[in-house]
């Protein structure tokens, strides 16, 4: 029996009519002055694009728009998610995907690497141990026992 | 529990049935009393027909009397432009369009909204610009008295209210909407019994003097 | 038993970081929690430093006088991992319709976790309250206003979910037959948050939680008690189809030419001018689409009345009695009533003619 969720959603468009209501233009001249900003002050900038009334087909539009780059990172925590650089060097796409793959948040972020992407100092303090622990096991392997 | 909501239902319901029985029930007693009290006999016989110079008068008189233009081009003017804006505002915005469809059960095409709402901003302004002219200028000081003064506000308070509902100027919007609304009901209310049954009255005047000129043969 | 002061004094930072996930990870649910309450993204860091924090409050769950729309709004959400976490985090200590026990058992929860957070624990509520007649709705012999009165003596704040608890909703609508009241008119000395909507949108509803949860408090509020975040804008200032409006071009029925070009749906009666909710940026469906996208006119169901608010399909001008019948009737009476006054002025002028004394040469040489 098909499920409510296996019902593909098709957005219609009458024969020769444009699928987008134009409304991925602002947001592409909102990226150019964040860009400007990024390039001349080195100032990141974040825009969700869940907030943001688009009509159907619109965000397509926009995503087609910025094209893709040389980069794509896939961050597996709490799901999947894709991070890429566009087609324009700065403006990233970061797409947040749950463990059933549905998308719980879409950023367009302008900086030089997205915060995300960024190793975590509280990862790195934990990780410090871990590998600190990882080598003295080693060490106990290798010459026994350390007399106390 | 009482909310601007709550407002809104009420000028659009119960006050807009009691606005809207005076208005018609006012305007239409007013109008039958000038036709059935009618014109007083004439025994002479008439030159010519009374038809076509009343008609032709309904539409010639819509243009100034260059005496009146030269002497006044101001109050001439101004009255125009917000005449027109007003009708503008009131006949082709399309939500208009929709009320008069609910009650008279007829449609028309409308205008760009938002050129809909430059006539409205035209008018506004001219509205005060006369005020000013008629407190200013000493024989229409002289000559104006409360019944001016307040078919000079019904008409004013509808404008200003429907440009801020349209832009929203007061929040929440059905606060400003029903205040709009009211503002309406009170010109349809104010309407039968004051001067501003010229909207009405002057197809029956215009007609007249055409008629009386084209019966005694004269250029109408 | 220890386990059991564990979960509720546990913050949410330690409990993530039990389950395994990174800070990375941490920061990804941040972003996502941001997203959802509607805080723009340079908030992460904050939303963050608060959600480590956070500890797992109680919550109450008592469902009147509803449909179960809007639980079920909340629970077909197909547990995107954020809410999920939420409503994990968050202790649900009662809830009748998703709960597995029933009767005394489960009235003798609510009442333990009533007494064990004492002034700390959430009420939620959704469904209107009866005051006709106290017997129209009980949960084990209960009337729903003494079960309310009683649950949100001891809580820190109350959240009423859907217009029925926010509003009266559907049961409130002309005549109002079991006398539907919202909870705002009965509970008045704790904060009440109205998460309005039939039924509210999803996030909005977690997102109203998880603000609890990141800040300790509520969210600002309208001054219908909606949060300002989700209900600030109307739905006109927001859609998309806007532009069309502005210039004039209306859809005039269903999927005719302007319906199919994404026209403006104002005369097919569309009240977004008058409504306040997030459907427009939102969505509905983890962003699939919103009533206006899919063809079809706002209801305006997150406002009050708005059952009441003269027909879904009558466009927001047009006034709500059946006047197009009137206006016929009326101008009928005016014509008689004009003809019968008009008559009786034609009597008293020819009255006055008849009694009009005319006056001779000699009448004025007597005076002079």
């Amino acid at each position: 029996m098909q499920k409510l969720q296996d019902i593909a959603v098709r957005v219609e468009a009458t024969d020769g009519l444009p699928l987008n209501h134009a409304n991925a233009t602002p947001i592409m001249h909102e990226i150019l002055h964040a860009l400007r900003k990024l390039v001349a002050q080195g100032e990141p900038t974040t825009i969700d694009l869940q907030a943001i009334p688009f009509g159907p087909g619109d965000e397509d539009d926009l995503l087609d728009l910025l094209g893709s780059g040389e980069i794509i990172v896939e961050l597996n925590s709490l799901g999947s998610s894709i991070i890429r650089e566009s087609a324009y060097s700065g403006v990233w796409i970061v797409d947040h995907r749950n463990a059933d793959d549905q998308r719980i948040a879409l950023h367009i972020e302008i900086a030089q690497v997205p915060m995300i992407i960024q190793s975590q100092s509280e990862d790195m303090a934990d990780a410090l141990h871990r590998l600190e622990d990882q080598l003295n096991l080693n060490r106990t392997e290798i010459a026994g026992p350390r007399p106390e | 529990m009482s909310t601007p909501t709550d407002f809104l239902l009420w000028v659009r319901g119960p006050g807009f049935d009691i606005a809207l029985v005076i208005f018609i029930l006012g305007a239409i007693i007013r109008l039958m009393e000038v036709l059935v009290l009618g014109r007083k006999p004439d025994y002479a016989d008439p030159r010519n027909g009374e038809l076509g110079p009343g008609v032709r008068t309904l539409f010639t008189r819509t243009l100034p009397e260059p005496g009146s233009f030269k002497r006044s081009p101001f109050t001439v003017v101004g009255g125009y432009v917000w005449h027109v804006g007003f009708l503008l505002s009131l006949l082709f915005f399309v939500p208009h369009i929709e009320l008069f469809h609910g009650i008279l059960g007829l449609r028309w095409p409308g205008l760009p909204s938002n050129l809909v709402d430059a006539a409205a901003a035209v008018t506004i302004v001219t509205l005060i610009a006369v005020l000013i002219s008629r407190l200013n200028h000493p024989v229409k000081r002289y000559l104006s008295g409360p019944e001016d003064y307040l078919t000079w506000l019904v008409t004013f308070l509808p404008m200003l209210t429907g440009y801020l509902a349209y832009h929203r100027m007061i929040n929440p919007y059905p606060l400003v909407l029903g205040i709009h609304i009211l503002s309406v009901e009170l010109l349809m209310v104010v309407f039968p019994f004051t001067k501003l049954m010229h909207a009405f009255t002057f197809i029956i005047a215009r007609w007249y003097n055409g008629a009386m000129a084209g019966r005694r043969g004269v250029q109408s | 038993m220890a386990d059991e002061l564990k979960r509720f004094t546990q913050t949410l930072g330690e409990s993530l970081r039990e389950r395994g996930v990174s800070r990375r990870g941490f920061l990804k649910f941040c972003t996502a929690t941001a997203s959802m309450m509607a805080l723009p993204p340079s908030m992460v860091p904050a939303v963050a430093a608060a959600l480590e924090q956070a500890r797992r409050p109680s919550v109450i769950w008592l469902s009147f006088q509803e449909c179960t729309g809007c639980t079920e709004s909340l629970t077909r959400s197909h547990s995107p991992t954020v809410e999920s976490l939420i409503f994990d985090h968050i202790s649900l200590d009662y809830h009748h319709t998703l709960q597995a026990a029933a009767g005394e058992a489960a009235e003798a929860a609510r009442e333990a976790a009533m007494q064990e957070n004492e002034g700390k624990y959430l009420v939620v509520v959704d469904g209107s309250i009866p005051l006709a007649n106290p017997g129209f709705s009980t949960i084990a012999g209960v009337s729903n206003l003494q079960m309310l009165e009683e649950t949100v003596a001891g809580a820190a704040a109350v959240i009423a979910v859907g217009t029925c608890a926010a509003f009266g909703g559907l049961p409130h609508a002309k005549p109002n037959p079991t006398g539907a009241v919202a909870v705002s008119d009965i509970v008045h000395n704790k904060p009440v948050v109205n998460v309005s909507g039939c039924p509210p949108i999803p996030t909005v509803i977690t997102g109203v939680l998880a603000h609890f949860l990141t800040f300790g408090a509520l969210p600002e509020l309208d001054a219908l008690g909606r949060p300002m975040v989700f209900f600030g804008q109307s739905i006109h200032d927001r859609c998309y189809r806007r532009p069309f409006y502005d210039k004039g071009l209306f859809a005039e029925s269903f999927d005719d030419e302007g319906a199919r070009k994404g026209w403006c749906l104002y005369r097919l009666g569309c009240k977004g001018p008058m409504t306040y909710n997030a459907c427009a940026t939102t969505k509905w469906n983890q962003g699939t689409s919103w009533p206006v996208e899919s063809g079809h006119g706002c209801l305006g169901c997150s406002e009050p009345n708005f059952w009441d608010t003269g027909g879904f399909y009558n466009a927001l001008s047009i006034p709500e009695s059946d006047i197009t019948r009137s206006v016929g009737v009326l101008a009928a009476a005016g014509v008689a009533v004009g003809a019968a006054a008009g008559v009786l002025h034609r009597s008293k002028r020819a009255n006055a003619a008849a009694k009009h004394e005319k006056v001779t040469i000699d009448d004025l040489d007597k005076t002079s």
